[in-house]
């Protein structure tokens, strides 16, 4: 069962959504930031977006973005299309709401007086803005943790831009769908507890790493 | 004694209203100025304009003869230090709580160990150095808050009512330290209280802030003895 085929798409499965859960990280944890500690015209509304983008349907973001990448879309030059990297592309639409507005909810649930208090004590902005990221690291966690977690499970957006080819663009959630198209369903509930597995051993280990950090 | 700060024709404003007024204030180096007022009256305000926390809308604050729009920001907030109601302490050891200041300006391991172990002995709080900060009492975490003030050395403190949120008889004991250490160390503190038995003891001169406005500045004995106004008159009765 567990042969060559089920490691390559094992492999990809958590080189993709690994990949694009690092991007919406790079992308998320600033652009929350900004959003939490900003005070100007129209964050609401920019807040109201990014909590709708995290509900997303994956079957949707992988239809635009795959119209995007098509030959005749506006990046079709880039041949991206049923490629890894156009899953690591849709997969990072659908984490990087997530993690920016679990980000911006993670620092306002700070004490507001303690980005003062911090600049009070002479820290530059990036001194400041460490500190709050440390201060809110378990929430912060989470937030990675949900990324991750909204990405390795999806198969619509994965099967719109991957088109789920053999040693290509297979990954494990595309896969369990094609076994069980065809009928075979230890196949697809053999891949389906290899997935559990998987998911549950990296959120263990970033659940170790946080409460190691959690207050006593 | 040369004027730390001197503040002319001052308006903050804040929420689109007028927050505080002051027409003019010199500080002196090496005193302790008690800023008394109601709950509301501006003092927060003066302490966060100080502190260059707010923008002010008019008028000019000079610090050590330079107005402070020309100091640049970072410097300028790494001549201050700041303590709150609230010790507003980071999740980590009560000496690495003391040291933040003195890493945010870059000193190097030897000399923070110093100072940690000098300011800790100082405020009473350098056996709990390796103690978690959300393992202290609340009079214990306002002792830390104020070593991690006065370890940074500022040639302005800033202190916005920082004994308001511990009980009376823990209040009593960190006022009478904090008015020994000031009196021994100099240092030009501007301490903001609604209390003002606390002022009397702790400020050299007292000035009364009441609905956004400088009302009154004098000791402590001349602003009780002939108040500049009803409103100053009626605040000193309510206490």
């Amino acid at each position: 069962m567990f042969d060559s085929e089920v490691f390559k798409i094992t492999l990809l499965s958590l080189q993709v959504s690994a990949l694009a859960t690092l991007i919406s990280l790079l992308i998320g944890l600033p652009f929350g930031t900004w959003l939490a500690l900003g005070n100007f015209r129209g964050r609401s509304v920019i807040l109201s977006v990014i909590n709708t983008g995290m509900a997303l349907p994956p079957v949707v973001v992988g239809l635009v973005v795959a119209m995007t990448l098509w030959r005749s879309g506006a990046l079709g030059s880039l041949q991206l299309i049923y490629t890894p990297a156009a899953i690591v592309i849709a997969q990072t639409v659908i984490a990087a709401p997530v993690v920016t507005g679990l980000t911006a909810a993670a620092l306002e649930s700070l004490d507001p007086r303690l980005a003062q208090q911090l600049l009070g004590l002479g820290a530059s902005r990036l001194q400041m803005i460490w500190m709050l990221w440390r201060e809110a690291r378990l929430p912060l966690l989470a937030a990675l943790m949900a990324g991750f977690g909204s990405v390795i499970s999806e198969v619509g957006a994965s099967m719109m831009v991957g088109g789920n080819i053999k040693g290509q663009t297979r990954v494990l959630t595309t896969a369990i769908v094609l076994e069980t198209s065809k009928g075979e369903f230890q196949k697809a509930l053999a891949l389906s507890a290899l997935l559990l597995i998987l998911t549950y051993l990296i959120n263990l280990a970033l659940t170790l790493i946080q409460q190691k950090n959690a207050r006593p | 004694m040369t004027s730390i700060i001197e503040i002319s024709d001052l308006l903050v404003q804040r929420n689109g209203r007028d927050a505080l007024k002051i027409d003019a204030l010199e500080i002196k180096r090496g005193e302790t100025l008690a800023v008394v007022g109601p709950n509301g009256a501006g003092k927060s305000t003066f302490l966060l304009t100080l502190a260059r926390l707010i923008k002010p809308t008019r008028g000019e604050i000079k610090f050590n003869g330079s107005p402070l729009l020309e100091w640049n920001e970072l410097e300028y907030r790494r001549k201050i230090a700041f303590v709150f109601q609230d010790p507003l302490l980071m999740d980590m050891t009560v000496g690495q709580n003391i040291a933040l200041g003195l890493k945010f300006r870059g000193a190097d391991k030897d000399e923070i160990r110093t100072q940690v172990a000098r300011w800790g002995k100082s405020l009473g709080v350098d056996s709990l150095s390796a103690r978690r900060a959300n393992q202290l009492s609340g009079g214990e975490a306002q002792r830390v808050s104020l070593a991690r003030a006065f370890v940074l050395n500022p040639d302005l403190l800033l202190m916005d009512e920082p004994f308001s949120a511990v009980d009376p008889p823990t209040r009593a004991q960190l006022l009478e330290d904090l008015s020994n250490l000031l009196s021994s160390d100099q240092r030009t503190t501007i301490f903001v209280t609604h209390n003002l038995k606390e002022a009397a003891q702790v400020g050299d001169r007292m000035a009364a802030i009441i609905n956004g406005e400088l009302k009154q500045v004098g000791t402590p004995a001349q602003i009780k003895q002939k108040p500049a106004s009803e409103s100053v008159r009626e605040f000193l009765k309510g206490l």
